[in-house]
């Protein structure tokens, strides 16, 4: 059914003129307007394609183990309390949150002077440093492993929070940087200048006149950076050998590949590692797409 | 800000100056954290992967180890029919998984762009698999396609494919299993770069076509499309990287298998290091993916124009 539908979304890229509601006299010919059906019909199987999967984790957390009803009733969170209390969840989210901030504040951080620099100033190596900052975009983390477990192990770094941290801020640094220059870029130049007139040193005048103005996006970049160390797998699973330093991707990998899969466990487990993140998307939303249309996706 | 407070003193200092006190080292100050950061972590080991690759190391059989020459890269091309498995696995799995992200995006994002009753919810609800993490997508897929309680028994019932089946252990499935799987989570991702741009697409240039009766077909050829190419090429080269990158999804939904039919090269790399500890083989493997990703971005770089304005 799935791979089925999905091809029906395709005959929507028409475009409806502008909102309808406010011309209400101007005569049209019937082609002028998308009919609701083309915005409805492909919306709603699409919304089918990807909501059936999300009911289908939560069916399986919260239905009785061997049940096969395909709704959640009688309703049962003995799923949740098992992958919490015996699979170490608890352990595990508090890492993935420890890990998760400290990444957030760390790139936000670095990113801001960055982001700063290249919006502000000309200077010698500026166009060398854009260019490594693009290029390492193409630089995969995964790829690099050996190295950066090598790295880690010399600065006796194995096994602590602290090398993932480092490795997801300094993957997610690049295009924060860039992110955030852009954002610079948009608040203008003058408006510091005034603030330098008034009295006020470089440091203050950012504080107070740009710092307000960039919050919108420094809430995309920071919780992009969130997010990204929240989600990613592959550093926690090579660099923390230790059960009890693991984050929760690990702990779902490990519910996956366990010889006999208790889907129950998996799928609170899945539930446990999206709510963080859902709530993160809840309440930025609106800036997220303000975020990349200042200009950030274009360079 | 010592300086720039001595700089304040000194008699009727001209309007820009204060700004321009420090400038010539400030800049370099405040890059600096950031690059010391990447020149450690990113720039470092690939060079050190580079070195890697032109020696034999295994720590597992360390009497072997010492200068290779170029022997890891002859053997990956001459003589190792995985390495070459796995490429064009890679090449298959980014040309269908963009292609469809780009096209279902692409209509996704024209569709949510309209005004229509329930348009937030619905943008929201569409949107939501891209918060979704590469594990979890599998975590929640490998529920649906069980072939004992997913939703394939279900669909077995209904007359599409066999009972008891699971569509990730069938070689003849698994690809396309794993391709709607990363659908889910990588539509919204597009469509959402390119509502981004469509939002800033002028409205009196549809008003001035409609007036021309133009159909809405014919708008979205003359401005709509013409308006997002730059959007969409770029985003399609960085998805195409990172698809190509990307690990979380194959190696925790179907690690590779069966029988090796899903495993990219990142991930033949990772199985080389990780698992057989013949570090530097994987450095050689990964020095090849580097070239084609280098060549990515030469044509990344080039399309975007890179350097133009800098201010």
């Amino acid at each position: 059914m799935i791979t089925k539908e999905a091809p029906e979304v395709v005959p929507a890229p028409v475009r409806e003129p502008a909102a309808p509601a406010r011309r209400p006299s101007r005569h049209k010919r019937a082609w002028d307007e998308a009919p609701r059906w083309q915005i409805y019909l492909p919306l709603g199987i699409y919304l089918v394609f990807t909501l059936v999967p999300f009911y289908w984790i939560l069916l399986f957390a919260l239905r009785p183990a061997g049940s096969t009803s395909l709704v959640p009733w009688p309703m049962t969170f003995d799923h949740f309390e098992k992958v919490w209390n015996e699979r170490d969840f608890a352990v595990y989210f508090q890492n993935s949150v420890l890990t998760g901030v400290a990444t957030l504040l760390l790139t936000t951080g670095v990113a801001l002077a960055g982001g700063y620099a290249l919006a502000r100033f000309d200077f010698k190596i500026k166009r060398g440093f854009m260019l490594a900052l693009l290029c390492t975009q193409f630089v995969p983390g995964a790829l690099l492993l050996v190295p950066l477990f090598q790295i880690f192990a010399e600065l006796k770094m194995i096994n602590s929070l602290g090398s993932v941290i480092i490795a997801e801020t300094v993957f997610q640094l690049p295009l924060s940087i860039i992110l955030i220059s852009g954002f610079i870029r948009n608040v203008p130049y003058s408006l510091e200048e005034a603030a330098w007139v008034d009295g006020c040193n470089r440091l203050t005048a950012f504080r107070i006149v740009v710092l307000p103005l960039l919050r919108p996006g420094l809430i995309a970049v920071g919780s992009f950076a969130f997010v990204h160390a929240w989600n990613h797998f592959l550093f926690a699973l090579m660099f923390l050998s230790d059960q009890s330093k693991q984050t929760i991707p690990v702990g779902l990998n490990t519910l996956m590949s366990a010889d006999s899969v208790d889907l129950g466990a998996l799928a609170a487990g899945g539930i446990i590692a999206a709510v963080p993140v859902v709530i993160v998307f809840a309440f930025i939303q609106k800036w997220l797409i303000t975020g990349f249309s200042a200009g950030a996706v274009k360079g | 800000m010592a300086q720039a407070a001595a700089v304040a003193k000194r008699p009727a200092p001209p309007r820009r100056r204060r700004a321009s006190a420090t400038p010539r080292r400030l800049p370099y100050l405040l890059i600096a954290p950031a690059a010391l950061l990447m020149l450690g972590f990113i720039a470092y080991p690939v060079v050190s992967v580079f070195y890697y690759s032109l020696q034999n190391y295994n720590p597992t059989k360390p009497w072997r180890n010492g200068f290779a020459g170029f022997d890891n890269f002859v053997h990956a091309f001459t003589d190792d029919p995985q390495f070459w498995d796995t490429l064009t696995f890679s090449a298959q799995w980014v040309f269908v998984e963009v292609g469809l992200q780009l096209l279902f995006g692409l209509a996704l994002a024209l569709i949510v762009n309209q005004t229509f009753v329930g348009r937030s919810l619905g943008r929201a609800l569409v949107f939501s698999p891209w918060a979704v993490s590469g594990v979890l997508t599998s975590a929640i897929w490998v529920l649906l396609y069980n072939s004992q309680t997913g939703i394939t028994r279900y669909l077995a019932d209904m007359g599409i494919g066999e009972y008891g089946t699971s569509w990730l252990s069938d070689t003849s499935t698994v690809f396309s299993a794993a391709i709607v799987a990363d659908l889910w989570r990588g539509v919204p991702f597009f469509a959402i770069l390119i509502l981004a741009d469509l939002q800033s697409v002028s409205k009196d240039l549809y008003e001035a076509a409609e007036v021309d009766g133009a159909s809405r077909i014919k708008q979205f050829w003359h401005i709509t499309l013409p308006h997002l190419k730059d959007a969409i090429v770029l985003s399609t080269l960085l998805r195409a990287v990172w698809e190509f990158n990307n690990v979380d999804l194959l190696y925790t939904l179907t690690g590779g298998g069966p029988a090796g039919e899903t495993t990219t090269l990142p991930l033949y790399i990772a199985n080389t290091s990780v698992d057989a500890h013949n570090f530097g083989y994987a450095s050689a493997l990964t020095t090849v993916a580097f070239v084609i990703l280098l060549f990515c971005s030469l044509v990344y770089l080039r399309l975007s124009k890179f350097g133009g304005g800098a201010k």
